[in-house]
């Protein structure tokens, strides 16, 4: 079921005549957890904060519910937020931080009481009511702002690099957790980051960005399966990006070769990016390889290895659970579904 | 290298202007000089609580009291004006702020009582438009407005360097969670200043209440503060005593009001001027 809760229609701004968003579309339906994912300065904070209210675009429309909203103010808009540096009131108590927002709406002191406890609960932060916000760590901090922006029950929670400051570990527990909790809650989330492990593993759609402008919209199997231009293959997960000539349908030419693939439908002859995942390389003996090659370097990486391999010019990463020696030879295989190929993103 | 003798020096300042000078006025202020030699005496605190002494320390705490409320009400929408412009605007406007503050603090003050005068630049412009006023200078209110042009800045700056602290994505919270930006002032910006309006009224309230230059050129010869009085003790009837007595008395009194205004000032979030 797809109910449509935020339209953003042809969003552009710009700071100081350097423009930072270029004609956002984007639809986000009920439930759904939508992440913005990109390089930094790539204007996915800035959308996140049109969103909010706290910016309001140069032409284009926000639409939530089927309302515009284009200037209306933050604090009449019925969504929160989780800010990147938390953003909590120091002057405050735990409880008094969490209970801001419902006591602005003027809810009855008992009703706050137990829907502070609640929340509380919902990020394991339970008997800390009267702690100082000072007292508290960073990963503490962190759920207390959850806290506060859930316990007025939005229906779109803004969540802007909420795990940014946090080390690994804890990163990963809070990326399963919010997960969690967005599903038991059946919110909307959308979630800004840089992180692209961290957009794969939580979101249900995501939205890479580049340059201020949407390079791709999709869920994160399609994303990192089927990447539109090289900047997404490059940025969601790592990739070779060779340049390569489409022949004809379904025959291309890279690194002094032809090959089987599986797309079709480009001008005969046309130049293209040929996008190989590391992973997608297999390592075999030199004489069963399509391409031969000699072994670079290799860098352990925990669940694989990295190696670089110098074959015909080019430098390919592989990745792969089976070491080889630096300066062995090997041989390189693909199969042609693993072999992408995208349009040249051509320079403005 | 003994690091403590680097501490010396700061010490023997300490001794000299600050220990030595105290010392003195305590020691004045209880012994008593007569044809017997020196003996200890509070007499000259028994007069500190006369009637008529005491009128003047309640005026004093009066007029500084109001002096230290307009600088407050004044001064905490210029700080807030400060601290909200960009930065290039910003500088120029703390510029401008601090320029009247690089000019001698008496020559500002004469500079009022020539705009206050019978026939001065206030009063000839209020006659050009037929409204005829009463003397401005020489009243108390000419002394409650020098103090506030005197002490401003020292309001507006402690307030203004704590506002501009204040993390912006905690006001944008306060917003988001429904806050009008009427309550975001009230329940976030106001609170989390509260150390920069502590500071400030400490700043204006002390020298508000201790000054005699600003009471004797605005209020006029028979305008009496706390301060004139000291300044009369030492300088024309030399009762040193009795000065010494009163010193006393506004120096606990200073003591006892700055240790309520330090309540709010937790550690390390002051106005940076203490």
């Amino acid at each position: 079921m797809y109910e449509e809760i935020i339209r953003l229609v042809n969003v552009s701004k710009s700071f100081n005549e350097q423009q930072v968003l270029q004609d956002i579309n984007l639809s986000i339906s009920r439930n759904e957890f939508v992440t913005l994912l990109g390089p930094s300065g790539c204007g996915k904070t800035t959308t996140l904060r049109i969103i909010g209210g706290f910016e309001i675009s140069d032409t284009g429309d926000v639409i939530f519910e089927g309302k515009k909203i284009n200037n209306l103010p933050p604090y009449k808009r019925k969504l929160n937020t989780v800010f990147q540096r938390y953003a909590l009131f120091t002057h405050m108590d735990v409880y008094e931080n969490i209970a801001f927002g419902l006591k602005i709406k003027k809810m009855d002191s008992k009703d706050i009481d137990r829907k502070v406890k609640e929340v509380l609960k919902l990020v394991n932060l339970s008997g800390y009511e009267t702690r100082d916000i000072d007292s508290l760590s960073g990963g503490q901090q962190q759920r207390i702002a959850i806290a506060r922006a859930l316990v007025n029950e939005p229906q779109v929670l803004l969540l802007d690099e909420p795990l940014g400051a946090l080390d690994l570990k804890l990163r990963k527990d809070m990326q399963l957790e919010l997960k969690k909790i967005q599903q038991s809650l059946g919110i909307t989330f959308i979630y800004v980051t840089h992180d692209q492990e961290e957009a794969l593993t939580m979101s249900d759609t995501i939205v890479v960005m580049n340059d201020g402008k949407i390079q791709q919209i999709g869920a994160p199997q399609d994303i990192y399966n089927e990447p539109v231009n090289a900047f997404v293959a490059d940025f969601i997960g790592e990739s070779n990006i060779i340049d390569g000539v489409m022949v004809k349908d379904y025959y291309v030419e890279f690194a002094e070769g032809g090959f089987e693939c599986v797309d079709k439908g480009f001008q005969p002859n046309e130049k293209v990016d040929v996008v190989i995942r590391p992973e997608d390389i297999k390592l075999v003996p030199v004489d069963q390889g399509m391409i031969e090659g000699v072994v670079e370097s290799v860098i352990f990486k925990g669940v694989h290895y990295e190696m670089l391999i110098n074959a015909r010019g080019l430098r390919w990463m592989v990745h792969s659970t089976m070491m080889e020696p630096v300066n062995t030879k090997v041989g390189m295989n693909v199969i042609p579904y693993d072999i992408h190929i995208m349009k040249k993103v051509i320079a403005e | 290298m003994k690091k403590h003798l680097l501490a010396y020096p700061y010490g023997l300042w300490i001794v000299i202007f600050t220990i030595i000078p105290l010392a003195l006025i305590v020691f004045y202020s209880v012994f008593t000089t007569d044809a017997a030699g020196i003996h200890f005496t509070l007499e000259h605190f028994k007069r500190v609580f006369e009637p008529i002494y005491l009128s003047v320390f309640l005026r004093s705490m009066k007029i500084a009291a109001i002096s230290t409320i307009v600088c407050l009400l004044l001064g905490y929408p210029m700080a807030m004006i400060l601290a909200g412009k960009n930065l290039s605007k910003k500088s120029i406007l703390v510029v401008l702020f601090v320029i009247p503050m690089w000019m001698n603090f008496l020559a500002r003050t004469y500079a009022w009582m020539t705009l206050l005068e019978k026939n001065g630049l206030i009063a000839a412009a209020l006659g050009f438009f037929g409204i005829s006023v009463p003397s401005l200078l020489y009243t108390e209110n000419a002394v409650i407005l020098g103090m506030v042009y005197n002490f401003l800045p020292f309001m507006v700056l402690p307030i203004y360097s704590v506002l501009v602290k204040i993390d912006k994505a905690v006001l944008e919270a306060a917003e988001d969670l429904g806050a009008p930006p009427m309550t975001v002032f009230r329940r976030v910006i106001f609170p989390l200043s509260l150390p920069g309006v502590s500071s400030g009224v400490i700043m204006v309230f002390m020298p508000a209440l201790t000054t005699f230059v600003i009471s004797r050129l605005l209020g006029g010869a028979h305008f009496t503060l706390i301060g004139n009085l000291i300044e009369q003790q030492f300088l024309t009837t030399r009762d040193w005593g009795f000065g010494a007595a009163l010193s006393v008395v506004l120096m606990l009194m200073i003591m006892f009001s700055m240790g309520i205004a330090m309540r709010y000032e937790k550690e390390n979030e002051g106005g940076g001027l203490w």
